[in-house]
């Protein structure tokens, strides 16, 4: 166990990310006018990482004495979480001004929280994990309460952070289990360790606690209580953030610890858990949304049925299934951002007025928005030629090849089912005629809508060469 | 035995020590309460209101400063003791540490929350230290003692 200067050089993309942190921090200290130019330069930076990591998304190596592991689907993951937080510091720029939270914080919370979630992507250590989790969690915490004047956003705030330092507790109890069960922290010598000799219990126990605290942070059904408030109360930009690429980071620590399972003697371990988590937050997000008359809280509980559904893969516990995550959440993170993106330019100012009611008759007001909603609306039900129909339909194969047929089932109602809140919206903006009261202003932002033009073409492209992006994915 | 058993056993014991204690002196003492014995103990002074007055929150960010450098010195030392295993790496990897710390620090001076009194937040400070008014119990009990 030597450090390397090689070392340094594998984790460039979180050194870049970093240094972006404290040439932030920098220049916030000693400039006034600096959100102008931290907004561009995380956009930038975020981008450049983005397109870094693809670049030696190759390069699969292990630093620090197996502390982190670089390349193949960290990689991805760390395009994913990069080019996500790029085009929220678009969606940002003009927003945070709207929402009067115009400061160079924001946009230092916003890098500090990518960073939180590329080490939780590339740990294979569970202390990793545990840095990587709490960075972003901390993050978001600060960022959800950032309209410190709006009761709403520091009620989500403190909901958040009372939760959220709970089920961290889950977490490092879990893994304290794990670690007297298994006597290591290191993600492959655990499962090495205990696919030689039989099981003890206590694992078990330490993994069940781990999953619930990892639950609570992808917003899976019996875990959920606290996504509709804080999705609602946080500004919408960081609503974006949360929901796309916080979920993301989430789901891919969880995927890294059951990683190592899939090529051990019971694959299954964990199926029947899954199994039930996936159906309830599926059913229970597809049906509590068709109550909802906020768009945001319709847009938080749909978020909890995408967590079921990408739960069905990690019950298939196959290639398929875990291949089949990463394209989902790839496909997510864009479909979601761009439409909390609209969600941001339609929101009234102040107040959150964000009643689908004042959506209608959107297209005569603004075709190109109402247009470019209705297409995420159709990617987010999941209808065939956009990415959402493809990432459902991954995870669907994964459980079919598994032999959990019951499931893809009950995922494919689900969808039915969440076809008619998603088309509700268009029916809202294209078959009702506005009325005074919910005229509101549109917000003319053209970093915003650049931004959602960019995940509009990202979901195109990903539906239309989807089995290029898998085979990416597979060939790690 | 086991180790943990012992301390098991001591854990009882320690409860069962307290509570037969407290029971035994709640049977023999005698019950005679005054409006002075029953008011809140502070070192023999009367009640002087609530302690539930709205701190400075400056008191929460030194504290924030304070935890910083504790944590530095927990992180700090297990280094210094480890740190020539790795060579040069090792040893400049703890400076990468100290010039993030460092760079919080400077941080906070420039944004101010090092410098106690400012005069731009006199009017706001005003407002925080100003004690509630005494309304509470302990204060009505006092006068009715004096009346």
């Amino acid at each position: 166990m030597n450090l390397t200067s090689t070392d340094y050089l594998n984790i460039l993309p979180l050194l870049l990310v970093g240094a972006g942190i404290l040439i932030s921090l920098t220049v916030e200290m000693y400039s006034k006018k600096s959100v102008g130019f931290l907004s561009w330069f995380s956009f930038l930076l975020h981008l450049l990482v983005a397109y870094y990591s693809l670049y030696t998304v190759n390069n699969v190596s292990s630093v620090f004495g197996g502390m982190m592991g670089t390349g193949g689907t960290v990689n991805i993951f760390y395009f994913i979480f990069n080019f996500g937080a790029a085009i929220v510091a678009l969606l940002s720029m003009d927003y945070i001004k709207k929402a009067e939270i115009y400061f160079g914080e924001y946009y230092i919370l916003l890098q500090s929280a990518v960073l939180g979630m590329m080490l939780m992507a590339s740990a294979t250590d569970l202390v990793m994990v545990f840095i990587g989790l709490e960075l972003m969690s901390i993050c978001f915490y600060v960022l959800a309460g950032f309209q410190r004047k709006n009761v709403r956003s520091n009620e989500a705030s403190l909901k958040y952070f009372l939760l959220g330092s709970f089920t961290t507790g889950f977490i490092v109890y879990g893994m304290a289990l794990i670690y007297g069960a298994s006597g290591s922290l290191n993600i492959q010598s655990i499962f090495s360790m205990l696919s030689a000799e039989s099981t003890p219990i206590l694992f078990y126990v330490g993994t069940l606690l781990f999953i619930i605290g990892f639950c609570f942070k992808i917003a899976a059904f019996p875990f959920h209580m606290w996504v509709p408030d804080v999705y609602q109360g946080a500004p919408t930009s960081v609503t974006a953030m949360m929901s796309t690429i916080g979920k993301a980071a989430a789901f891919s620590a969880l995927l890294l610890i059951m990683l190592p399972l899939i090529g051990s003697k019971n694959p299954q371990t964990f199926t029947p858990l899954f199994t039930v988590l996936s159906a309830a937050s599926m059913i229970f997000g597809s049906i509590v949304a068709l109550a909802q008359t906020d768009i945001k809280r319709m847009l938080a509980y749909s978020s909890i049925a995408h967590a079921g559904y990408m739960l069905i893969g990690l019950a298939a516990a196959n290639d398929t299934g875990a291949s089949g995550i990463v394209f989902y959440l790839a496909a997510y993170a864009f479909m979601n951002l761009g439409a909390f993106g609209i969600v941001s330019l339609i929101e009234g100012n102040g107040d959150t007025e964000g009643t689908i009611e004042s959506y209608a008759g959107l297209s005569d007001r603004n075709p190109l928005l109402a247009g470019l909603l209705a297409l995420f609306m159709f990617t987010l039900s999941g209808l065939p030629p956009f990415a959402g129909f493809f990432g459902k339909y991954y995870v669907f194969i994964a459980s079919l090849e598994a032999g959990n047929v019951w499931i893809a089932v009950l995922g494919a109602l689900s969808s039915a089912i969440s076809a008619y809140f998603y088309l509700r919206i268009i029916v809202v903006m294209y078959f009702r005629k506005s009325d005074v009261a919910s005229d509101n202003i549109i917000t003319e932002s053209h970093t915003s809508l650049l931004g959602i033009v960019i995940s509009a073409i990202l979901v195109i492209m990903m539906g239309l060469t989807p089995g290029s992006i898998v085979r990416l994915i597979n060939s790690f | 035995m086991t180790e943990f058993g012992k301390i098991l056993a001591f854990m009882i014991l320690a409860i069962v020590f307290v509570i037969v204690g407290i029971f035994t002196a709640y049977l023999i003492r005698p019950h005679r309460p005054t409006d002075e014995k029953l008011l809140t103990y502070e070192c023999g002074e009367n009640a002087q209101g609530s302690p539930w007055v709205r701190f400075n929150f400056r008191f929460y960010i030194v504290a924030l400063i304070f935890l910083i450098f504790d944590v530095e010195i927990v992180l700090l030392v297990p280094w210094v003791l480890i740190y020539q295993e790795y060579g040069i790496l090792g040893f400049l990897t703890g400076f990468i540490f100290i010039f993030l710390l460092v760079a919080g620090m400077i941080y906070e001076w420039r944004k101010g929350d090092l410098e106690w009194d400012r005069p731009e937040s006199e009017k706001f400070m005003a407002n925080t230290f100003k004690l509630p008014k005494l309304t509470l119990p302990a204060k009505k009990i006092k006068e009715e003692v004096t009346n």
